[in-house]
């Protein structure tokens, strides 16, 4: 074609400008890509090994059924003499290490009547009022951790969500530089407070001074544990309230201090219900947050597995009944499964909370701000 | 305008005010109580001394020996995979492809897990269906992997750190200037090639932060290793992958709850508690500010 390259020793080709095979280059984008799949990988995983270990209670319920009627009935005689003795404590029946179990779990296997015939986790079971794992009559009653775990949510987004998104407000309009510069790091760093230092703080300290502000009995309740919830809950409704309220475009609050709004006018009449999706989303996620925490509800709530409206009575809730009795149940057996469901049911809600949060939510602030709402 | 909207007004933002200068007292009490509560106990010995009398007295080096070595086993695992991702969602993924976008839910959904369900995976996926498969390939069905040790509770533990390493990076990536991507392919240096000399230096201190803030998240959670490995108390120190080993914050959480007299260990409790939030505190610090710098460096 062209001389003037040639002359220079090298030829230009449509073949020798086609990029080259290189065994690295394909090698690593395909190792990448593959790495990538991961965290979707350990999320099917999760979701399908929590739910295949809570499984055998849906099998024994289909294979039981007859039995399980029978059952049901001696229990409901029996069940009023037990009541008030084994409320959350009989935990030292299972002093057996994890060998033991083991072992135990291939012995219950080989004779499958001994587990089935004396557990009935049945749905009916599972809707009960009472939750009575250890007993020698055990009922896995869902309820009452259903009451206790929604009650210390709404206790904790009672004091953590006002607080939080107030002060997003504060450290997105009215702070001056330097005090944001405090305010967003600190919170940062209360993110990074281990749960279980929050709870010791709750148990240790908290317990007793709020029992000599109120002067109720029990030093560890729903009060003193929701509050310290509000504490690991304020950090992510902080950081997301803050971020939807600084995403709100500038031009919205020019047009409102052009108009003559006053400062505060423009941040609670535009600028907070500009942020609104953004700031439900950030209630979900503290909500998701709270609902699973472990650490502060085993430790400062009493576990008591309790149904009242009562805020300073004790609670159990769903995560801190799988933290308290996991280490001791018998591998395999129905209580086992029960925790494992509980699990699913914790994954579950908590995916969806946050499925909530992100499609909702994100596509209608994106419309929002681009001027598309009808 | 009125006065009385000029002192609504003054009520309002006083009261976002006063909500922020609260969240920073609650962070100033706890870290004050915890310090005053714990400072006289702690001393060189309680960090380097065995617990002694069924831990009634003594230190806390088993528990901080076994912190360690989690952080350490999980950041082998996290690091190295928390970075690949990042970089393909940055260099090799398209921004609106449905696969990075499920990438990137996926990291988000895997972040907002609750704890105490990785603590039950690790339980059915490392310890069961890993660790018992192995035992039963390889051991003819002698129990050795099939049970809590602190291999599987790294492992649990570096999937809940995962995404920490994955967001830090992602966003340490993004500050690597595109021109000098440009300028590293321009002149023939392929995508890889360009990756491992440009990218991946470029973005070492955001593989930094996202480490340390890995640690710190390992170092503090207490619930995934509850039934995967964590041991109440341990006359030795773990010297095998297939080991238990103790924990600070479940010795925490053991000590406070569950030990025969509460109210004897307490100041050993409050030390506990101190070493467990100073490390945390710090190791926190630290990305805060390395990250503050990043962010400069950025605009």
């Amino acid at each position: 074609m062209d001389n003037p390259i040639e002359n220079r020793g090298f030829v230009f080709t449509k073949e020798s400008l086609r990029k080259k095979f290189r065994w690295s280059e394909f090698l690593s984008e395909k190792i990448i890509t593959g790495v990538a799949f991961l965290s979707i990988t350990i999320i099917i995983l999760i979701f399908f090994f929590v739910f295949k270990e809570s499984l055998p209670i849906f099998q024994t319920r289909k294979k039981e059924v007859a039995k399980v009627e029978h059952v049901q009935k001696q229990e409901q005689y029996g069940g009023e003499s037990d009541k008030g003795q084994t409320n959350s404590s009989g935990q030292e029946q299972y002093g057996v290490t994890t060998k033991d179990t083991m072992m135990i779990e291939n012995q219950a296997r080989g004779a499958d009547t001994v587990v089935h015939g004396s557990d009935q986790a049945t749905f009916k079971s599972l809707t009960g009022k009472q939750w009575l794992p250890v007993s020698d009559n055990p009922r896995y009653g869902l309820i009452p951790l259903f009451v206790g775990t929604l009650k210390i949510t709404l206790i904790a987004m009672l004091f953590a969500a006002p607080i939080a998104i107030l002060a997003a407000l504060f450290s997105a309009s009215f702070a001056p530089y330097w005090m944001r510069e405090i305010i967003k790091p600190a919170i940062e760093l209360l993110a990074g407070f281990p749960s279980v230092v929050i709870g010791f703080f709750a148990l240790m300290v908290m317990a007793s001074f709020f029992q000599n502000i109120f002067g109720y009995d029990g030093r560890l309740n729903a009060f003193v544990g929701g509050v310290a919830m509000a504490m690991a809950a304020i950090p992510i409704i902080f950081t997301i309230t803050e971020d939807a309220l600084t995403a709100v475009p500038r031009t919205y609050t020019e047009a409102s201090l052009a108009l003559g709004a006053t400062r505060w006018q423009t941040a609670l009449f535009v600028t907070l219900p500009a942020a609104t999706p953004g700031i439900f989303a950030a209630i979900l996620l503290g909500v998701g947050r709270v609902f699973g925490e472990t650490m502060i509800a085993l430790m400062a709530t009493g576990n008591a597995a309790l149904i009242s409206v009562n805020p300073f009575e004790s609670v159990r809730t769903l995560a801190a009944t799988i933290g308290a009795e996991m280490a001791e149940v018998v591998f395999g057996d129905t209580h086992y499964n029960v925790l494992f469901l509980i699990g699913s049911l914790l994954f579950i809600f908590n995916f969806s909370l946050n499925a909530l949060a992100e499609f909702y939510v994100k596509g209608k602030l994106v419309k929002r701000f681009q001027g598309k709402q009808s | 305008m009125s006065k009385q909207k000029k002192i609504a007004g003054g009520l309002f933002i006083g009261l976002t005010a006063f909500s922020a200068v609260l969240i920073i007292a609650v962070i100033v009490i706890l870290l004050v109580v915890i310090i005053i509560g714990g400072k006289g106990t702690f001393s060189w010995e309680f960090l380097t001394s065995f617990p002694e009398d069924g831990m009634m007295k003594g230190g806390i080096f088993p528990a901080i020996y076994g912190t360690a070595l989690l952080v350490l086993i999980m950041s082998v695992a996290a690091v190295p995979f928390g970075t690949i991702t990042a970089i393909y969602l940055t260099e090799y993924a398209h921004e609106k492809s449905i696969l990075a976008q499920t990438i990137r839910f996926a990291v988000r959904t895997l972040a907002t897990v609750p704890s105490i369900i990785f603590g039950l995976f690790g339980l059915g996926f490392f310890i069961k269906f890993v660790g018992g498969g192995m035992d039963d390939a390889f051991l003819g069905g002698h129990l050795k992997w099939g049970q809590p040790n602190i291999l599987w509770a790294s492992l649990t533990m570096s999937l809940l750190t995962l995404p920490v390493v994955i967001v830090s990076v992602e966003e340490a990536i993004r500050t690597v200037p595109r021109e000098l991507r440009e300028a590293s392919l321009a002149l023939g240096a392929t995508k890889w090639e360009t990756i491992k000399r440009i990218v991946i230096p470029g973005s070492r201190s955001g593989i930094m932060t996202g480490t340390i803030l890995a640690v710190s998240r390992g170092a503090g959670e207490v619930a995934p290793i509850l039934f995967t490995g964590a041991a109440y108390y341990l006359a030795t120190l773990p010297t095998s992958l297939s080991d238990q080993f103790m924990n600070l914050g479940y010795h925490i959480y053991i000590m406070a709850t569950q030990s025969a007299n509460v109210d004897q260990t307490l100041p050993i409790q409050f030390a506990t508690t101190m070493v467990l939030l100073l490390l945390t505190f710090t190791l926190n610090l630290a990305a805060v500010i390395i990250r503050s710098r990043l962010r400069r460096k950025a605009k």
